[in-house]
């Protein structure tokens, strides 16, 4: 293989990776305040591509991007106050039920609605052949969009956790829930917040990698598998080592197209997944220890 | 007990004759081809139910042990073998009368494998697959089981997808009939097999299936083995502190319900002459869950109407293009408002009120 070859699949591995990143990150902020794994998660960046397509006929691509991800925060908080909130102290087989139920159906009002083509959103900058040189490797600039914005979401959302008392207090109310509740947090509402805040990054990074790799309604599976592999391979509720292991799934599926035939390229994501619950279910980064503690 | 259960089998048994006979009078036998296909449906759920309710185990894959059945019984009754013929493996089957001969429209000599041979490896391939992933799958919990027998659900999906010798998204079409018995005197040539003559001999075949299915996992979940499993799922430690050897039983349920997934597999395809991708897909594995789930996780016979009754309305078509979103949408308000499945709610109560015990062979959750 070639330097230049090498590159090009680094670089398009790099820009899968993120987006893997961005989705296991979304599946982080649930599991961290309720404990619950959400399957719709994959829904809400289709979600997020197809509402901005079809608000772009009455508007500007930043304010149908933008309104795109304020409409599904809606569903998503909508989503957890009708179908979550209410619920007593749920086994962990309901909510999985649940959530699964929650995201065929989001997939089959979506088919009925935007039908079962393939939609994208224009290019950010430029069209398809435009292209910048990086380090001789010639790249498309929504990669760089794509990196740049999942980059800035990731960083905010560190920030906001770390740094915002709203952030301190959802992280209350996932360390203790009882606890947080007693020093006077609502953690219901926390748990409607990180829903929105989940369905809020999952649809932001569904407008920007739209452009490059479509939207269609059944996107959703394939997308919550990968995510849910790279949040395992990170550790369950560690959102900096999912972007670590969302870029190294990334990187490996993209050199994988040179051994593998395309078509079984889903099978090395989810052969992945399974030899890490077996070896690792801890994840790369967690510590045995902490994990041990934890409900699945 | 004991007669309770066997009435309720008696009960099934009488329901289907007096349907076929129901059929019979109405003119409305076309109902038989869909009863028939949703009676191997509820084989599958049957398997499914003992794994999920009394075992506590999810699996999100179980389209994935029926696509194993039907496919590998598909593509070995339609895949010609003689450009292998001189091969010793396939000469020495040949020798042993495992494999049939049939002439394509030019009259040349094909060669096939005989639909018992196929049948049995199909299931065995499923039970192998059962016992291989089920080792190490049947570890986990929660979120991770689900996660991973979703992952192998998905990656059958994508072999049969991927596969030319499955037919890729086309399928395997032209599936010749299983002939069960043949030769006999005195007896038809009894056969599976979607053919029109052959629509009542079908659908009592099925349905001895189920029956019989029925009465192996009724006394199964009677037995010592029963008793372990809701000692699983009831508490996973204590089981063990009890000196209940959790993974083994685990495994063989699983491995059990593997096998009755196959072998629903193997007949419906021989019955619809040919098998699709769709069969393996994820909305297949949901949909089986869906319905264990509204009959009410550890109860045989719900799972057994409910599989009945939705896959019937749903092959008939009641729910148009809505057909998956219905079952998602079942899924979500069963966990919602009865968690312990449709027939637990009060209905049942004055159900059980109004009728006494004349009913009990219908519905009959209450003998297990």
């Amino acid at each position: 293989m070639n330097p230049d070859l090498f590159f090009q699949y680094l670089f398009a591995g790099i820009s899968y990776g993120i987006i893997y990143a961005i989705v296991g990150v979304g599946f982080n902020i649930i599991y961290n305040t309720t404990g619950i794994i959400n399957f719709a998660q994959g829904e809400f960046v289709m979600l997020g591509g197809m509402i901005a397509f079809s608000l772009l006929q009455w508007m500007p691509l930043p304010l149908a991007i933008a309104a795109a991800v304020a409409v599904t925060m809606v569903v998503g908080a909508l989503i957890e106050i009708v179908f979550i909130r209410w619920l007593d102290r749920p086994s962990v087989l309901r909510m999985i039920i649940i959530t699964i139920g929650l995201s065929i159906l989001i997939r089959e009002v979506a088919l009925h609605i935007w039908g079962e083509s393939i939609r994208a959103l224009p290019y950010f900058y430029g069209n398809e052949i435009t292209t910048v040189s990086i380090a001789g490797v010639k790249v498309s600039p929504q990669v760089l969009w794509v990196v740049g914005i999942c980059s800035v979401i990731v960083g905010t959302l560190n920030l906001f956790f770390y740094a915002s008392p709203l952030g301190r207090e959802m992280r209350a109310c996932a360390a203790n829930r009882t606890a947080a509740t007693l020093c006077g947090i609502n953690t219901n509402n926390m748990v409607t917040l990180s829903f929105m805040l989940s369905a809020g990054i999952g649809a932001l990074a569904g407008c920007v990698m739209s452009p490059i790799t479509y939207t269609s309604y059944d996107m959703g599976t394939g997308l919550a598998i990968k995510g849910f592999t790279v949040a395992i391979l990170g550790g369950l509720g560690n959102s900096l080592a999912a972007v670590a292991a969302g870029l190294l799934l990334g990187i490996i599926e993209a050199f994988s197209i040179s051994v593998v035939p395309l078509a079984f390229q889903d099978a090395i994501a989810i052969t992945i997944l399974l030899i890490i619950l077996f070896v690792r279910p801890h994840g790369l980064f967690g510590s045995k220890e902490a994990a041990s503690l934890k409900e699945f | 007990m004991n007669t309770k259960k066997n009435i309720g089998v008696l009960g099934l048994l009488g329901l289907v004759i007096m349907i076929q006979l129901l059929t019979h009078w109405t003119g409305t036998q076309y109902y038989l081809t869909q009863l028939t296909m949703s009676a191997y449906y509820s084989l599958v759920i049957l398997g499914l139910c003992v794994l999920m309710g009394y075992a506590g185990q999810i699996s999100l894959g179980h389209a994935g042990f029926f696509a194993i059945g039907g496919y590998l019984a598909a593509a070995l009754t339609t895949h010609d073998l003689t450009p292998y013929s001189n091969t010793l493996i396939i000469q020495v089957l040949n020798r042993c009368g495992l494999l049939i001969q049939g002439q394509d429209i030019y009259g040349d000599v094909l060669l096939y494998f005989n639909p018992w041979v196929s049948c049995i490896l199909a299931i065995s391939a499923a039970a192998l697959t059962a016992l291989v992933t089920g080792i190490p799958v049947l570890k986990l919990k929660g979120h991770y089981l689900a996660m991973a027998t979703l992952g192998f659900g998905t990656i059958i999906y994508r072999i049969v997808l991927a596969s030319a010798f499955f037919g890729e998204a086309d399928g395997i079409s032209d599936v010749p009939p299983f002939t069960l018995v043949s030769g006999i005197p005195g007896l038809p040539v009894i056969e599976v097999s979607g053919d029109f003559s052959g629509r009542v001999q079908n659908y009592y075949i099925a349905w001895s299936m189920v029956i019989a299915g029925t009465l192996l996992l009724l006394n199964l979940i009677d037995s010592r083995v029963g008793r372990a499993l809701r000692s699983i799922h009831g508490s996973e430690e204590t089981a063990d502190a009890m000196g209940i050897n959790t993974a083994r039983y685990k495994l063989k349920t699983f491995i059990l319900s593997a096998i009755f997934a196959a072998a629903a597999g193997v007949f419906l395809t021989h019955f619809n002459g040919g098998i699709g991708p769709s069969e393996a897909g994820i909305m297949k594995s949901v949909r089986y869950v869906a319905i264990v789930a509204v009959g009410g996780m550890a109860n045989i016979w719900g799972a057994l109407t409910m599989g009945v009754l939705l896959n019937f309305l749903s092959l008939r078509g009641i729910f148009g293009t809505y057909d998956d979103a219905v079952f998602g949408l079942i899924l979500i308000l069963i966990m919602l408002f009865a968690p312990e499945g449709i027939l637990s709610i009060r209905i049942r109560q004055r159900l059980r009120n109004a009728f006494s015990s004349s009913t009990s062979e219908i519905r009959g959750g209450e003998s297990s």
